[in-house]
């Protein structure tokens, strides 16, 4: 019971937060607050395949940035009205959301395929290079891509366009994104108890005892991998539109290791776990950055303490000490 | 060879200079049980990897019910009919017992690419792993979490894994390893109880389960068959008693 009340308590802040910061003329809260859930749907997406699914991937930023680079290059396009594409099919640019981010998962769940096909040929410490090799390509890639600003970025023109919704309006755009990590959240929920769900953890726990039992581990582990992209994606879409800016820095290695600390904070295998990991890693940073600009110096020790001292990470330490079982 | 399940032909595997696997040549009829004994050393390990496909054979075939397996992946094999227990035990530590035993009954029920309803509440899952959990006895184990069980019970439970898959071939990998005189008694009962209605190829050193239980013995010495017959010929045969039983047979022959 305690966690249904957390959870009350958590919707209440959720909803309350925007007309509260807004009435206290503190309207940066909600940039901060959409900005820890993009990051929270990001380590969700991660979670995925790293809790749930045993694959250590250091290169996940890679598909976070894949769909930020393609919701801000779809809008270049639609604003100089130049399409993206002649042959074999013309493809023109757009900013309307039901075009732009579907298209940004399914372009970051492609590169998770391929990727993923070639990376999940191996495993353990081999996996974790390979991944961050392959998104340290891609991040090159963008770099030297004159055409999108390379090293220096692209601005967006505007937010994408949704509908009855204007995204550009902070409040809106902080609404949609909570109901979208909501969502997943949801369907994740139903994922991991699922007959897929339980191979994945079965596949983590003890790969060659599913093989025996007759699993193709390989195709599951894949499946979740380009899941896991595809989500990833979704967050580069929305951090695009937020920042109304993308950059090479978006795929960074740095970038995949902070999903990495945001998932293994709030705990692996967890449902809330990413939720929890992304708000006080992002929060951390947020406070500590205003008192010293050596802010690492001190994040780096709580996060010593924090990984010592509740080793299911801090979601996982409260909802057992909450005795609920995620 | 209609009537053959398990066909191994000239199976050869080296590491390095060591030849493990020399040759060996057997088949399992079906319904039968087929014990394969032999010294520590013997090949017995690298056999059993090979048949269940963790290790690719440098030469020789295996044919399961009369198909070339050799080159299988065993997800395959397995999808094929061929179940195996582990010598070291195997299981999904935090999960409870039955819920080992549904990923393996989902495992026969066809792809399991369902992402939206729950696995381990479906009915027809949960009847048929407690149908199992039943017949080797842990029918009152079902909740409790594999890592808390007895080892004996561990052992069980692996069985129960390789039975839920309806298999047309037991491969059993010393399923006594480590029990105590009366699990492994419990356990000799089990597998009495599963001969009739299953073909088991059994890996085992512990004599007196292999002589009351076997219908056909395979004597493996330095990666050759040294002999194949049934229990008395195995006992009576001299060079199996000179190049490894000895004492033990003897005993066991009493």
């Amino acid at each position: 019971m305690p966690s249904r009340i957390a959870l009350a308590f958590v919707s209440i802040i959720a909803i309350g937060l925007p007309f509260a910061a807004a009435a206290g003329g503190e309207d940066y809260l909600i940039g901060i607050a959409t900005r820890l859930m993009i990051f929270a749907l990001a380590g969700i997406s991660l979670n995925l395949i790293v809790g749930y699914g045993g694959m250590v991937s250091f290169g996940h930023a890679a598909f976070f940035g894949i769909g930020a680079y393609v919701v801000a290059i779809m809008s270049q396009h639609a604003l100089y009205g130049d399409p993206l594409l002649l042959w074999p099919v013309e493809i023109s640019g757009s900013e309307s959301a039901l075009v732009v981010w579907p298209l940004a998962m399914a372009v970051a769940a492609l590169f998770a395929l391929v990727i993923g096909a070639i990376c999940l040929r191996t495993g353990g410490l081999s996996f974790i290079m390979i991944t961050l090799a392959f998104a340290q390509m891609i991040y090159f890639f963008f770099t030297s891509l004159s055409e999108y600003g390379g090293e220096d970025g692209l601005s967006l023109f505007q937010r994408s366009s949704a509908g009855p919704l204007d995204l550009a309006d902070d409040t809106q755009f902080y609404f949609l994104t909570l109901a979208l990590v909501i969502l997943v959240l949801f369907l994740q929920s139903r994922l991991v108890v699922s007959r897929f769900g339980r191979v994945l953890q079965g596949i983590r726990d003890n790969e060659s005892r599913m093989q025996a039992l007759g699993y193709p581990t390989y195709r599951y582990k894949l499946t979740a991998f380009v899941i896991s992209g595809s989500l990833a994606g979704l967050a580069g879409a929305l951090i695009a539109n937020q920042t109304e800016f993308v950059s090479p820095s978006f795929l960074d290695w740095h970038r995949s290791g902070e999903f990495l600390v945001i998932v293994i904070l709030g705990g692996l295998g967890t449902l809330f776990g990413p939720v929890v990991g992304a708000g006080a890693y992002l929060l951390l940073e947020e406070f500590l950055s205003q008192v010293t600009e050596h802010w690492m110096l001190i994040l780096g020790p709580i996060l010593v303490l924090i990984v010592l001292f509740a080793k299911q990470g801090l979601w996982g330490s409260l909802s057992r000490r909450m005795g609920s079982h995620d | 060879m209609t009537n053959t399940q398990l066909e191994i032909q000239d199976l050869h595997k080296s590491f390095g200079a060591l030849a493990a696997n020399d040759g060996v040549t057997l088949s399992v009829t079906k319904g039968e049980l087929h014990a394969i004994i032999g010294p520590n050393g013997a090949g017995k390990t690298t056999l059993v990897a090979q048949l269940s496909g963790a290790l690719r054979p440098d030469g020789g075939r295996i044919l399961f019910a009369g198909r070339d397996i050799t080159g299988s992946a065993q997800y395959e094999r397995a999808r094929l009919g061929l179940a195996r227990s582990f010598q070291v035990t195997n299981l999904f530590p935090n999960n409870t017992a039955i819920e080992n035993v549904i990923l393996a009954v989902q495992a026969k029920a066809g792809h399991a690419f369902r992402f939206w309803q729950a696995a381990f509440q479906r009915d027809e899952f949960r009847s048929a792993a407690m149908a199992t959990l039943r017949q080797v006895g842990l029918g009152d184990r079902a909740n409790r979490p594999a890592k808390i069980l007895a080892h004996g019970e561990q052992r069980q439970l692996e069985i129960a894994m390789a039975l839920a898959s309806q298999p047309s071939l037991l491969l059993l990998d010393e399923p006594t390893a480590g029990m105590s005189r009366q699990e492994s008694q419990a356990m000799t009962h089990l597998l009495r109880a599963l001969k009739s209605s299953l073909t088991i190829l059994l890996i085992e050193h512990d004599m007196d389960v292999v002589f009351s239980l076997a219908d056909r013995i395979t004597v493996l010495v330095n990666g050759r068959v040294l002999a194949t017959g049934q229990p008395n010929d195995i006992r009576e045969n001299k060079s199996v008693q000179q190049a490894y039983l000895g004492d033990s047979l003897i005993e066991a022959s009493r």
